[in-house]
C-alpha cells in the first residue's frame, strides 16, 4: 500500500519534471521572453533537455545501487521516452522551423556537417529503442532487447560529441557533460564486474540477478 | 554631451517638436496600462516596420523617427531591443544575453586611447578629443555574425580614416592593429581562458582607409550601451562581425599582419580577413544563408555582405578561400 503510494508519488513527479521543459518553453514564447533569436533559444533548449534527461536515465541504475532504492528502476522508461521526446522535437524543430523544410539544405548539413550527422545519427539510433520500449517487445526480444539496448550507450556518447562540436570557443557546457557521461560509465563497469560470476560480456549475469538491466526493465514494465 | 549631434540629417527626418510631444504624452498616458511603455512604442513606430518593439520611437530629445528608416537594400533595421540584448561579447560572457545582463561593470568615460606604432603622430587621446577629427553621421549597416546570423544596425560613428590621417601613418605601415580593454575588474568575462586577452583585431591599411569603415560611438542615435563595445567600438560592414573589434584602447600601424583573436583561437575556422562570403563554408556549418533576426526563413547571405560594388576592388586577384 505505502509502497505502491510512493511508486505513485514518484512517477507523478517524474511526469512532472518531464513536462516542465516543455511548459517553461510555452510559457516563454507566450510571453515573449525568447530572446532577439527565438528560433535558435527553443533549438538548444530543446536539444539540452534531451542531452540532460539521457543522462538522468543512466544516472538511475549506479543511484539505485548505491541507495538500493530498487523503485527507482521503472522510471527510467519514462525519463527515457521524455528524452526521445525532446530530441525529436529537437530535431523536428530544425527542419520545419530554423530550416523552413528546404530540404536540399537539411540533406547538405547532415552529410556535410559533421556535428550534424552525429546528432542525426544519435537521434535515429534511439528510434528503434523507444518503439521497443512496451512491454510487449520486451517479452518478444527476451535477451536481444538488453543488447539492443545498449544503443543509447552509443547515442548518449553521439549526443555529447554533437553538443561539444558545436561551440566555439566556450566549452565549459560541453566538459560537464563529457564528465558526467565517462562519471556515470564507470559508475557502471565495476558494479557489474563486482557482482558477476566472472561472465564475459555480463549477458549471463543479467539473467537473474535483482539490480540487471533486464530484469528492471521487466519490473518497469510490470509496473507501468 | 561629448559626442556631437548629426548635423547633416535632412530637416524632413528630424521629427516636428509638436508630433514628439504627443508621443511623450500618450506614452505617458499608457505607462499605467501593463507594457505600456513598448506597446505604446510600437502603436507609434506603427506602420511598415511593425516589429514588435520600436523603442526608437521613444527616443528622448525628439531624435530621429527610425520606425520609417531603411537600408539602401529597403531593409527594416532590427530593434533596438535585439540589437541591444543579442551580443557576442566574451569579456562578459559567453552567452548572448550576458554582455547585456553583465556589461555595467564597464565605465566607459572618462576614456583614453592610445595610438602608435609606425606614425609619425602618435599619441594618447581622451575620447572627446579622439573622435573630434571625425564627421559624425548615421550608418545603417547590416552586420552579418559568423555564427551565420544577422541584424541591420544604425550605428552612429564617423569613418576610420579620419582618425587615421591624423595619425599619419609611415610608409611602412601595412596594418593597422586594435585591442579592447583589458581589465578583468571591469570585464569579468576575461577572469576566463575562454579566449586569449585582450582581444585583438586588425584591418589592412587599405581596408582600414575604406570609406565604408566607421568607428562607431553610438547605435539609434544614442551613445554605445556598453553590451555594443561602449565607448568606441569599430565597425567593417563587409566582414563577419567578430572584426568589429569593442571598447577599443589601442590602435598601432604594423607592418606585419595583426594576430586576430579568433585567428589565434582557431585558425583553420578564423581568419585574418573574415571577408563574408556565401562560397567559403566555415568547416563546421555553411555559410551560405543566414536569419536575419525577426525573421522565419533564412536568407541567401551576399558576397561581401552586399558591399560587393564596394570592396570588390580591395581582394583583386586574390584567393578568398586561401585568405578567408
Amino acid at each position: 500500500m505505502n509502497k505502491k503510494r510512493s511508486r505513485l508519488l514518484l512517477k507523478g513527479l517524474v511526469w512532472l519534471l518531464g513536462l516542465a521543459p516543455a511548459v517553461w518553453l510555452f510559457w516563454r514564447g507566450f510571453t515573449h521572453r525568447l530572446g532577439a533569436n527565438p528560433i535558435e533559444e527553443v533549438l538548444h533548449r530543446l536539444g539540452d533537455t534531451a542531452l540532460i534527461l539521457l543522462l538522468v536515465t543512466l544516472s538511475i541504475t549506479p543511484i539505485r545501487r548505491l541507495t538500493r532504492w530498487t523503485s527507482l528502476a521503472p522510471l527510467r522508461r519514462t525519463i527515457g521516452l521524455f528524452a526521445f521526446f525532446y530530441l525529436t522535437m529537437h530535431f523536428l524543430w530544425y527542419a520545419i522551423v530554423d530550416q523552413t523544410l528546404d530540404w536540399e539544405f537539411i540533406v547538405e548539413d547532415i552529410v556535410m556537417r559533421p556535428y550534424i550527422l552525429v546528432g542525426f545519427t544519435a537521434w535515429l539510433l534511439l528510434i528503434p529503442l523507444a518503439i521497443t520500449s512496451t512491454r510487449g517487445w520486451i517479452r518478444r526480444l527476451k535477451k536481444n532487447w538488453q543488447r539492443l539496448h545498449r544503443l543509447v550507450y552509443v547515442s548518449i556518447g553521439l549526443g555529447v560529441l554533437h553538443f561539444y562540436w558545436q561551440v566555439k570557443a566556450d566549452t565549459y557546457w560541453p566538459i560537464v557533460a563529457t564528465t558526467a557521461l565517462v562519471v556515470l560509465m564507470l559508475l557502471r563497469f565495476p558494479w557489474r564486474r563486482r557482482s558477476g560470476q566472472a561472465s564475459p560480456g555480463g549477458q549471463v549475469l543479467a539473467a537473474g540477478q535483482p539490480g540487471d538491466k533486464v530484469s528492471s526493465a521487466t519490473q518497469g514494465s510490470s509496473s507501468d | 554631451m561629448l559626442i556631437r549631434k548629426p548635423a547633416d540629417i535632412p530637416s524632413s527626418e528630424i521629427t516636428p517638436e509638436r508630433v514628439y510631444i504627443n508621443r511623450r504624452e500618450f506614452i505617458g498616458k499608457s505607462a499605467g496600462i501593463a507594457l505600456g511603455g513598448a506597446a505604446g512604442g510600437a502603436l507609434i513606430g506603427g506602420g511598415i516596420g511593425g516589429g514588435a518593439h520600436h523603442l526608437s520611437a521613444q527616443t528622448p530629445g525628439g531624435q530621429r523617427d527610425w520606425s520609417t528608416v531603411r537600408s539602401e537594400r529597403d531593409e527594416v533595421l532590427t530593434p533596438y531591443e535585439d540589437v541591444t540584448s543579442y551580443n557576442n561579447f566574451y569579456e562578459f560572457g559567453t552567452e548572448k544575453e550576458d554582455p547585456a545582463r553583465n556589461a555595467h561593470t564597464l565605465q566607459p568615460r572618462p576614456w583614453t586611447i592610445e595610438v602608435g606604432g609606425l606614425c609619425a603622430n602618435p599619441g594618447v587621446y581622451g575620447l572627446e578629443d579622439f573622435v573630434r577629427t571625425g564627421t559624425m553621421e548615421d550608418r545603417i549597416y547590416r552586420m552579418r555574425c559568423v555564427e551565420a546570423w544577422s541584424m541591420v544596425i544604425p550605428w552612429y560613428g564617423f569613418a576610420l580614416k579620419d582618425v587615421i590621417d591624423r595619425a599619419d601613418p609611415l610608409g611602412s605601415a601595412r596594418y593597422v592593429e586594435f585591442k579592447t580593454l583589458h581589465d578583468p575588474v571591469q570585464m569579468p568575462g576575461q577572469r576566463s581562458r575562454v579566449l586569449d586577452w585582450p582581444y585583438v583585431e586588425g584591418l589592412r591599411m587599405d581596408e582600414a582607409r575604406h570609406p565604408l569603415t566607421i568607428l562607431a560611438t553610438g547605435v539609434y542615435g544614442r551613445d554605445l550601451p556598453n553590451q555594443n563595445g561602449a565607448p568606441i567600438r569599430l565597425v567593417v560592414p563587409w566582414k563577419y562581425g567578430f572584426k568589429g573589434i569593442k571598447s577599443i584602447v589601442s590602435m598601432t600601424f604594423m607592418e606585419q599582419e595583426p594576430y586576430n583573436t579568433w585567428k589565434r583561437s582557431a585558425s583553420s575556422e578564423y581568419g585574418f580577413y573574415a571577408n563574408v562570403n556565401p562560397e567559403v563554408n566555415h568547416p563546421r556549418w555553411s555559410q551560405a544563408r543566414e536569419r536575419r533576426l525577426g525573421e522565419l526563413r533564412r536568407r541567401e547571405t551576399l558576397l561581401f555582405n552586399g558591399y560587393i560594388d564596394q570592396v570588390a576592388g580591395l581582394y583583386a586577384g586574390m584567393d578568398l578561400r586561401v585568405y578567408y
